[in-house]
């Protein structure tokens, strides 16, 4: 561990520390009578504002490792890295009037996953647990990307060894997060959003501000790039690289935007960030405002050209032998070339903290999933409120230790092939929760069928994409060529939307048959009006405390049943 | 944006009756709500940008015509939000 940067280290330990504090002082903020109940511990009470909302959400959408691997992504291919900015354009229109549907109905019926939802709407435990799979699936690998964020900040800093010891800091970091999750649930990442996207906006400012000025202006940053992908051979030798997307890639980059849109709000965190809003009112001023985000992504994506034009190489790259090194420390070491030691200490911290939000989040989500839709559904049936907390924060633990046990047993990129998977199934649960949103119509045989088709689909796709330029035979991308799939084109396509296409085609054209034929469906314990209701309708509590006593005397909930 | 968390929906003027109600006054879908395809139209359609010039203070077009998209879609979003908020 030798050339350690102190100052920076020093600042980074500093503010990691502030967090630290904030994470168990979390457990007392906005407090619960009783914090063993998932109302309370997964979803902080459900009862956040529109200013926790767009902190928690933006805390939990814009990740570590977006703020690394995006403009890593654009140091490495160009345009088509900048997919990241119309994906966060277009998501929050399309969610607007979906992403209500799901916080009333779930307010109405106590649902605390999209699981839950999928179980009353269809009346079928087997597809909730077909969701809920697929949402552990996804998001596990997702926890452990997070790290990798954690870790290009680390090496930046000259904290790397080798065996145990280097990863040291990385196993600490992460044993002080599962342990204050586990105290504070929801509460925690929610509050250490403030700090984390705080230091965001103050950290790409900065750089957007101080950076062009020093490299000569935002002509010479592109025209630095434009003089180095011009360089680079063309396919199939080289990247696809551009400073414009190139004819093939423009299919691929529209509906790369598009299908990461149509899945982020279904993966089961940003589904938590939902849930745990006051009321409809408070999303849909979010949807508005949440954006903000996105045009730090896109300042931020364009931090990979600055390194360009700063002539900055990625740790372990050796361009003279074509080794690319870990594109993700492109943007820790513009930092630290550019800034003072204690600003780039501060940025370091920004990044890492910003692995701990969304972790948080995904590690409570994934662990309410198995309480929900596994213990209790499965393990436990007449489990208490008090157990599935127990389990929901126990599995928390494991869920963050699996992670750690991924990222260091395992070669990252692994984990990145997973995240890549991972995006593509959890689109196939789409059908059952986005479109059961709008209908009852489709069967619950037909959209556990049409799943297991999108799903086998996107895998053999997935299978199936090399990437000569990584060595890779399989698992090489996120697109498909149309070629393959009998399209006379060189034209590329986003996986997932093609696998999620195929479901969709099994779920209408089997629910038409299985109607037909009058095969069992499953009971809609939901009504078209459930899909409307608003905090503050009569009749429609607003503390947990309320819903807790629905759940359990939900007949005697307009008496007004004193709970103590 | 006006964030506050002060203003709590309720609807104390004009009570309904019951949850059903309330509901149904919410299920009207209104037109204002088409405006949201407008974001969707103008970023998935990379022809519409994908060339460098006109150049913005140095930005390809590419690039600042995306960005420039992100303050107007958040505008529609507004516009549809503050129009169908007297829904409930």
């Amino acid at each position: 561990m030798d050339d350690v940067k102190t100052t920076e280290l020093i600042i980074f330990t500093a503010l990691f520390g502030l967090v630290t504090v904030l994470g168990f002082v979390a457990s007392r903020w906005r407090r619960a009578d009783n914090l063993e109940h998932l109302d309370e511990w997964g979803l902080g009470g459900r009862n956040f504002g529109a200013w926790i909302t767009w902190f928690l959400i933006g805390g939990d959408l814009y990740t570590a490792y977006t703020f690394v691997a995006v403009p890593a992504l654009i140091y490495g291919a160009g345009a088509l890295g900048f997919f990241a900015v119309p994906y966060t354009i277009v998501v929050y229109p399309m969610v607007f009037l979906v992403a209500v549907r799901l916080w009333s109905v779930s307010h109405r019926h106590g649902y605390v996953t999209p699981a839950d939802f999928v179980r009353g709407r269809h009346g079928s435990s087997t597809l909730a647990l077909a969701v809920a799979l697929t949402g552990i699936v996804a998001t596990m690998p997702y926890i452990a990307l997070q790290l990798v964020g954690i870790q290009a900040v680390l090496k930046t800093m000259g904290v790397h060894g080798d065996g145990l010891v280097g990863d040291l800091p990385l196993i600490i970091a992460f044993l002080i997060l599962a342990v204050y999750t586990y105290q504070s649930g929801l509460r925690a990442p929610a509050l250490i959003a403030f700090v984390k996207d705080t230091l965001i906006y103050v950290v790409v400012i900065a750089a957007i501000i101080y950076i062009p000025g020093k490299l000569g202006g935002w002509d010479a940053i592109f025209g630095a790039a434009e003089e180095k992908f011009n360089a680079s051979p063309p396919p199939p030798d080289g990247p696809a690289d551009g400073l414009v997307l190139a004819d093939p890639q423009v299919l691929g980059y529209s509906t790369l935007a598009f299908g990461s849109a149509l899945a982020l709000f279904i993966y089961p965190h940003s589904v938590t960030g939902l849930l745990a809003s006051r009321s409809r009112d408070v999303i849909k001023r979010n949807m508005a405002a949440l954006p903000a985000y996105s045009i730090v992504l896109g300042l931020l994506a364009l931090l990979g050209y600055m390194a360009i034009a700063a002539g900055v190489t990625p740790i372990g790259a050796d361009p003279e032998a074509g080794v690319p090194g870990d594109g993700n420390t492109v943007v820790p070491l513009l930092y630290d070339q550019m800034f003072p030691d204690w600003f780039a200490g501060i940025a370091f911290a920004a990044i890492a903290i910003g692995a701990l939000v969304p972790a948080a989040i995904m590690s409570i989500a994934a662990a309410n999933l198995f309480a929900r839709n596994i213990y209790k559904e499965y393990l436990n049936r007449d489990a208490s409120p008090e157990q599935e907390a127990r389990v929901s924060k126990l599995t928390s633990l494991l869920v963050k230790v699996g992670a750690v046990l991924v990222i260091l047993g395992l070669d990252p990129q692994f984990s990145i092939d997973l995240q890549l998977i991972g995006g593509v199934i959890i689109l196939q649960t789409l059908p059952a929760i986005v479109l059961g949103l709008y209908t009852g119509w489709f069967h619950r045989w037909a959209l556990l069928a049409g799943w297991a088709v999108g799903l086998t689909a996107g895998l053999a796709m997935l299978y199936d994409t090399p990437n000569p330029l990584r060595d890779k035979e399989h698992f090489g991308g996120p697109l498909y060529p149309l070629s393959k799939l009998g399209i006379d084109s060189d034209s590329v396509i986003y996986t997932g939307l093609i696998a999620v296409l195929a479901n969709l085609a099994v779920v209408v054209v089997l629910s038409a048959l299985l109607r037909t034929v009058k095969a069992p469906a499953g009971v809609d314990a939901t009504h078209e009006t459930d899909y409307h209701v608003e905090a503050g309708d009569p009749d429609v509590d607003t503390t947990p405390a309320d819903l807790r006593d629905r759940r359990e005397v939900a007949a005697d909930v307009r008496g007004g049943v004193d709970r103590r | 944006m006006a964030v506050h968390d002060e203003s709590h929906p309720s609807s104390r003027h004009r009570e309904p009756a019951s949850v059903e109600e309330a509901a149904r006054r919410r299920m009207n879908f209104s037109p204002w709500n088409l405006l949201l395809v407008l974001p969707l139209v103008g970023t998935l359609f990379p022809a519409i940008y994908n060339k460098q010039d006109p150049t913005l203070g140095g930005w390809p077009f590419f690039y600042w015509y995306q960005m420039i998209a992100i303050p107007v879609s958040v505008a529609i979003t507004i516009i549809v939000y503050r129009a169908t908020r007297g829904e409930r």
